[in-house]
């Protein structure tokens, strides 16, 4: 199934939504306004002749100095009609903070690939909820996988203290996960 | 009688405890010996492969990949290399991928054989690991033969081979093959029936196959729910579509089911490889004839002016990729690897991105173990075949 029928069969079931079709060499692409991903992804999964229903991966990848800067990437894959598509949404430089929405609430499996994508881009994932560092230490500064980031520094070893939080914010830092894993 | 108070308590497991694969840290609730909640702390082994990747020529990148998953180097390879491929519209001689099939074979074996002896030791079969691992050393001596490097052989390159097999190589293979499903047999005959581990496994760490989709799980564990998806039947790659094999499948979702299907897959594996060693005749062709990136015979570099200077473009300034992206997937021993890469036209990659099935595994082992017993916790990180380098590249 070529991009083309897969936005034909997009445009039905989310309205007022305008596609693009990507260039590929591999599988089909798609360039979804970041407005109507939410819809879109959940379209992708429901739809029977598509049920896009296992999300591979989420990434970017940083274009400095094009804007707009980043693309946001998201494989799918469709294992009841062996299909797979890329959806890519454009981030501009100035859209960086929570334009993007995640999209947790279709497939769980984007919390842990949208933390990175954060932890290394800076993207805000709008009601993310947990965007914490997931690769580099908590207490580190910038994102390292974004272009104009140095790949040669050298860094103080740092060091470290007790853990300084009282018993009571541990314990509300548990609750809190533990109220959240609760849905 | 005064009412008695309990909570629940809070307790740190890892970073360096001997059963996480690597520098996993889990903070688990425990209500009693049940767990509560999970919390999953990752990242103690990331070291920047992606972005270093940037930084490297086309063909430089292969070693820096394998290091990732540690365990299924050639695996990682593969899908690197395919992806490159695909950007630079090669396609291989039928032995190349005949040769490329066989290795990832006997490298999924070889991270099994890694999983089911540790697996097995951390519940309690010590000496599982021992026979684990003497099988292991033949496959590393292989590796060692075909390009003396015994875990990251990097031999998987860019338009092909790094250069022709070895002398001895089918012998080699040969005598593993013949050797190996014996052991299998001897493996099962020391955990299949055995008492201590089916209690240690069966109902432990279930999950859906639907769930198991949600949480973006493909692979051994998806196939232990039920599912029939692996990359090597749905999306073939590098001429899989021709070889005999069945995709092994359990429907239970615990771990002994995750368990029946890896050592099948095992089997399956020696099956596959059989067939390729028969395909792949002892000399021909290693690599495609593209110019671009396949560096010309040395005869001709020492004989012909214009070989010298291909060859001397291709060693310093390497080769340039059409500008687009790509992903290839391949079926990895823990899941589908698959490498997500960007090219801006030059001769270095734009961007890198491993698909890493480890790290979707670690996010759903909350869930995995929610509500199980703490001992437990170590049979299910077992059964997700995790491997850290994997998880935070």
């Amino acid at each position: 199934m070529d991009a083309t029928s897969i936005i034909d069969t997009l445009t039905s079931s989310v309205p007022g939504a305008t596609y693009e079709v990507g260039r590929s060499v591999d599988f089909a692409t798609i360039y979804v306004p970041a407005n109507v991903l939410v819809p879109t992804c959940q379209a992708l999964r429901d739809t029977p002749s598509l049920r896009f229903n296992v999300l591979i991966e989420v990434t970017a990848a940083d274009y400095l100095p094009r804007e707009p800067r980043f693309e946001v990437v998201y494989h799918l894959l469709s294992v009841p009609n062996r299909l797979r598509l890329r959806l890519k949404v454009r981030v501009a430089s100035n859209e960086i903070d929570g334009i993007v929405p995640t999209v947790q609430s279709v497939w769980p499996a984007a919390g842990w690939p949208e933390r990175e994508v954060w932890d290394m881009f800076g993207i805000v994932f709008a009601g993310h909820g947990d965007l914490r560092r997931l690769l580099m230490p908590e207490d580190w500064e910038g994102h390292p996988a974004r272009k104009d980031y140095p790949v040669q520094i050298r860094k103080a070893a740092q060091t470290y203290e007790p853990l300084e939080v009282t018993e009571d914010e541990f314990r509300a830092n548990i609750a809190r996960d533990r109220l959240k894993r609760a849905h | 009688m005064a009412e008695l108070r309990t909570e629940t308590m809070t307790v740190n497991m890892g970073p360096q405890h001997p059963s996480t694969h690597g520098v996993l840290r889990l903070v688990l609730e425990l209500d009693g010996e049940t767990i509560r909640s999970c919390m999953p702390t990752i990242g103690y082994l990331h070291t920047g492969i992606e972005k270093t990747a940037e930084q490297k020529k086309w063909q430089q990148v292969v070693p820096l990949v394998e290091r990732m998953d540690y365990l299924a180097a050639q695996s990682n390879s593969l899908a690197y290399v395919l992806s490159v491929e695909k950007l630079l519209g090669l396609e291989m001689p039928q032995r190349v991928k005949d040769i490329r099939v066989l290795l990832a074979e006997l490298q999924r074996i070889a991270s099994h054989l890694v999983w089911i002896g540790t697996h097995a030791m951390e519940i309690g079969a010590v000496s599982m690991l021992f026979y684990a691992i003497r099988e292991r050393e033949l496959l590393l001596n292989i590796n060692e033969l075909v390009a003396g490097f015994r875990f990251f052989p990097s031999y998987f390159r860019v338009g092909g081979l790094r250069e022709d097999l070895p002398r001895g190589f089918h012998e080699a293979v040969n005598a593993f093959l013949e050797r190996f499903p014996a052991k299998i047999d001897e493996f099962e005959g020391l955990l299949t029936k055995n008492d201590m581990f089916n209690r240690r496994t069966r109902g432990v760490g279930v999950i859906t196959l639907d769930e198991a989709f949600a949480w973006g799980l493909v692979g051994p564990i998806a196939r232990g729910s039920g599912a029939d998806y692996d990359v090597r039947k749905y999306f073939p790659y590098t001429g899989y579509e021709t070889y005999e094999f069945t995709v092994p499948r359990a429907t239970e979702g615990d771990v002994y089911a995750r368990y029946r299907v890896r050592v099948e897959e095992m089997r399956q594996s020696v099956k596959i490889a059989k067939q390729a060693i028969a395909r792949i005749p002892p000399s021909g062709a290693w690599a495609c004839n593209d110019p671009r990136v396949v560096p010309p015979p040395k005869d001709k570099v020492y004989t012909e002016m214009e070989a010298l200077i291909q060859h001397f473009l291709i060693y310093s300034q390497g080769f340039t990729v059409p500008a687009g992206d790509a992903y290839v997937p391949v079926e990895g021993p823990r899941g589908e690897h698959g490498c997500y890469v960007v090219s801006d036209g030059t001769n270095r990659p734009w961007r890198v991105k491993m698909r890493a099935p480890s790290l979707m595994a670690i996010q759903a082992l909350p869930k995995l173990i929610q509500n199980g017993m703490i001992a437990d916790v170590i049979a299910v990180i077992g059964s997700t075949d995790v491997v850290m380098g994997d998880c935070d590249r």
